[in-house]
C-alpha cells in the first residue's frame, strides 16, 4: 500500500467514525437547549452516546455511509489520474474493512457490487491551486438528507417568493418545513442562490465544507444565515422532527451568479451525522495535518 | 417503558399510544426500498420466514463477516420511512406487521392500516447506527442477499432493548402530522 493510499484509508475510517469538532460542540449545545424529560432530550443524549461510541469502537457513526464526495485541492500539474485511482483503491478497502457500506448500486439493474466504485462513486472535485500541498477534504452524505436536497426557481408563485433576499428566505425556510425530521434533524443547510441547476446544487454542498462556527464575510448573507437558523428553530420541528427547539445546528449560504432568465436557490441538508475531515498531504501522499 | 418481544398481540399495540417510549427485545426483520416494493407487487417471502406479528425495520444494516466467518453488524440505525408509504399499508395488511420502526414517519395511508389492522410506528433515532448495533446480540438469518444486495436483504436480528418512540399509534394519533401542522403555522406567523 502506498503512502497515499493509506492517508486517504486513514482519513475515510476517521470521517466515517469522528464527528469533526465544531459540529460536536455544537450538538453539545443543542443538548443543553432540549427540556430535560422530553422525547427530543432523549434523542440527542441518544446521539451523542452515539458520537461517543463510534469514535471509540471506530466504527461508522452512521449506516448510510453516503455518497463519498472527495474535494482536492492541488497543484498544477497533479497526477490527478493516480491520485483518483489510488482513492478508488482505498474506498474499495474501506469498504471491505467495514468503514463504508456497501453503498453503490448500479443505477439501471440495481445491482450491488459490494465495492462502492462504479460510474460517479466515488465523486472527485479537483481544484487547482498555486500552492505545492494538497488538500483532500472527504464529505461522507447519507440519503437521508441528500432526499431532503431541494432546489427553487423563483419566482415561486405557491410561495409568494420573488426574485430578491425576502424570496430566498421564503424558498429556504419552506425546505426546513418541508424536510421535518426525515434528513436525520437537527441539520445544517448548504445554500446557492443563483447559479445553474447543477452549479447550484454543487455550490450548495460546497458550502458544507465551512466550518459552523465561521460567519459570511457578506453582511448580507451573513444576517440571511442567522435570520434561517433563528427562524427555523423557532418552528418547533425539533430533533428527528419530534418537536424541540433544535431544528437546525447551522446555516451556510453562498452565491454563484445566475444569468438573467435564472434564479435558483439550491439547498443541500447535511444531517446530524455530519460526516466531513480533511487532510494535507506532502508530495508523496503522507499525512501532514488533519484539518477541521 | 414498554417492552415489545415479537409476536405482539393486538391488544398489547393497542395501548401504546404517541409519545410512548418503547424497547423490543426479541426477534426484528430489517425490510427497506427493495424488500417493500418486491412484497407489495405481489412478491412471495422465503419459505420458513413469517412476519405475522412481528416488527419490520427499515435499516440497511452495514454487515461484514468476522474471522471465524460469522456475521456481525457494525452499524445499523434506521432509514427514511416515507419511501416506503407506496407499499407500506398493504404489507401491514397481508403480512400481520404490529409494528414497523424507521425515521422521520410515514403518511396518512399507514396510519390508517395500523389503525385498521393493529400496527404502531416506532420511530428510532436516525443516525444512531452504533448506540443501536449495540442492542443487537446475533444475526439469525438473511434473506435475499444475492437478489437485492447487502444493504436491502432481509437480515433476521436478535436485538435486547432495542429503544424507540410511538410516533404513530393504532388509535389514528401521529406525532408527525401534528408537529407538520403546527411548524407550519408557526412559520406563517414568521413570514
Amino acid at each position: 500500500m502506498t503512502g497515499l493510499q493509506a492517508s486517504l484509508l486513514e482519513l475515510i475510517r476517521r470521517t466515517s467514525a469522528e464527528i469533526p469538532d465544531d459540529v460536536q460542540r455544537t450538538i453539545l449545545v443543542a443538548l443543553e437547549r432540549e427540556k430535560a424529560g422530553t422525547i427530543a432530550a432523549s434523542a440527542m443524549e441518544l446521539i451523542q452516546r452515539n458520537i461517543e461510541l463510534a469514535r471509540k469502537k471506530s466504527q461508522p457513526i452512521c449506516q448510510d455511509t453516503g455518497s463519498v464526495l472527495f474535494y482536492v485541492d492541488c497543484p498544477v500539474g497533479f497526477d490527478q489520474i493516480a491520485f483518483a485511482e489510488t482513492a478508488r483503491e482505498a474506498v474499495r478497502q474501506a469498504t471491505r474493512k467495514g468503514y463504508l457500506r456497501q453503498n453503490s448500486v448500479d443505477a439501471l439493474t440495481g445491482k450491488n457490487y459490494g465495492t462502492n466504485i462504479g460510474p460517479g462513486a466515488p465523486t472527485f472535485h479537483f481544484h487547482a491551486h498555486p500552492g505545492a500541498d494538497v488538500h483532500v477534504r472527504l464529505m461522507l452524505k447519507g440519503g437521508g438528507c441528500e432526499n431532503v436536497g431541494a432546489q427553487y426557481s423563483l419566482p415561486d408563485e405557491a410561495l409568494g417568493a420573488d426574485r430578491d433576499l425576502a424570496g430566498c428566505r421564503k424558498a429556504i425556510l419552506d425546505a426546513v418545513l418541508q424536510a421535518q425530521g426525515k434528513g436525520c434533524g437537527p441539520g445544517v443547510l448548504g445554500v446557492c442562490i443563483g447559479g445553474d441547476r447543477a452549479t447550484g446544487y454543487e455550490f450548495s454542498k460546497q458550502q458544507l465544507l465551512r466550518t459552523l462556527d465561521d460567519r459570511n464575510p457578506v453582511p448580507e448573507l451573513d444576517a440571511l444565515e442567522q435570520d434561517i437558523l433563528n427562524t427555523a428553530n423557532d418552528l418547533g420541528i425539533g430533533p428527528m422532527g419530534f418537536g424541540g427547539k433544535t431544528t437546525l445546528l447551522g446555516v451556510k449560504i453562498g452565491t454563484a451568479n445566475r444569468v438573467p432568465a435564472s434564479y435558483f436557490v439550491s439547498i443541500s441538508y447535511m444531517c446530524w451525522a455530519y460526516r466531513r475531515l480533511g487532510v494535507t498531504l506532502d508530495a508523496q501522499g503522507h499525512l501532514q495535518d488533519w484539518l477541521y | 417503558m414498554t417492552t415489545l418481544t415479537p409476536p405482539i398481540s393486538d391488544a398489547q399495540i393497542r395501548a401504546l399510544k404517541v409519545g410512548d417510549p418503547v424497547e423490543v427485545t426479541g426477534t426484528l426483520f430489517t425490510g427497506r426500498d427493495a424488500v417493500h416494493k418486491y412484497l407489495a407487487k405481489g412478491g412471495a417471502l422465503p419459505a420458513g420466514l413469517d412476519l405475522r406479528g412481528g416488527i419490520l425495520y427499515h435499516c440497511g444494516p452495514v454487515v461484514i463477516k468476522d474471522e471465524a466467518g460469522r456475521w456481525k453488524v457494525v452499524a445499523a440505525g434506521p432509514t427514511t420511512s416515507t419511501r416506503e408509504e407506496p407499499y407500506q399499508a398493504r404489507i401491514i395488511e397481508q403480512f400481520g406487521l404490529r409494528g414497523v420502526i424507521g425515521k422521520g414517519g410515514m403518511g396518512e395511508r399507514t396510519l390508517a392500516a395500523c389503525q385498521a389492522h393493529g400496527c404502531a410506528y416506532l420511530h428510532a433515532v436516525g443516525g444512531a447506527a452504533q448506540v443501536l448495533a449495540e442492542c443487537i446480540t446475533a444475526v439469525r438469518n438473511v434473506y435475499f442477499l444475492e437478489e437485492f444486495g447487502s444493504p436491502e436483504a432481509i437480515w433476521e436480528l436478535e436485538v435486547e432493548r432495542f429503544p424507540a418512540v410511538v410516533t404513530m399509534d393504532a388509535r389514528g394519533g401521529s406525532l408527525h402530522r401534528d408537529v407538520f401542522e403546527a411548524s407550519r403555522a408557526a412559520l406563517a406567523e414568521r413570514l
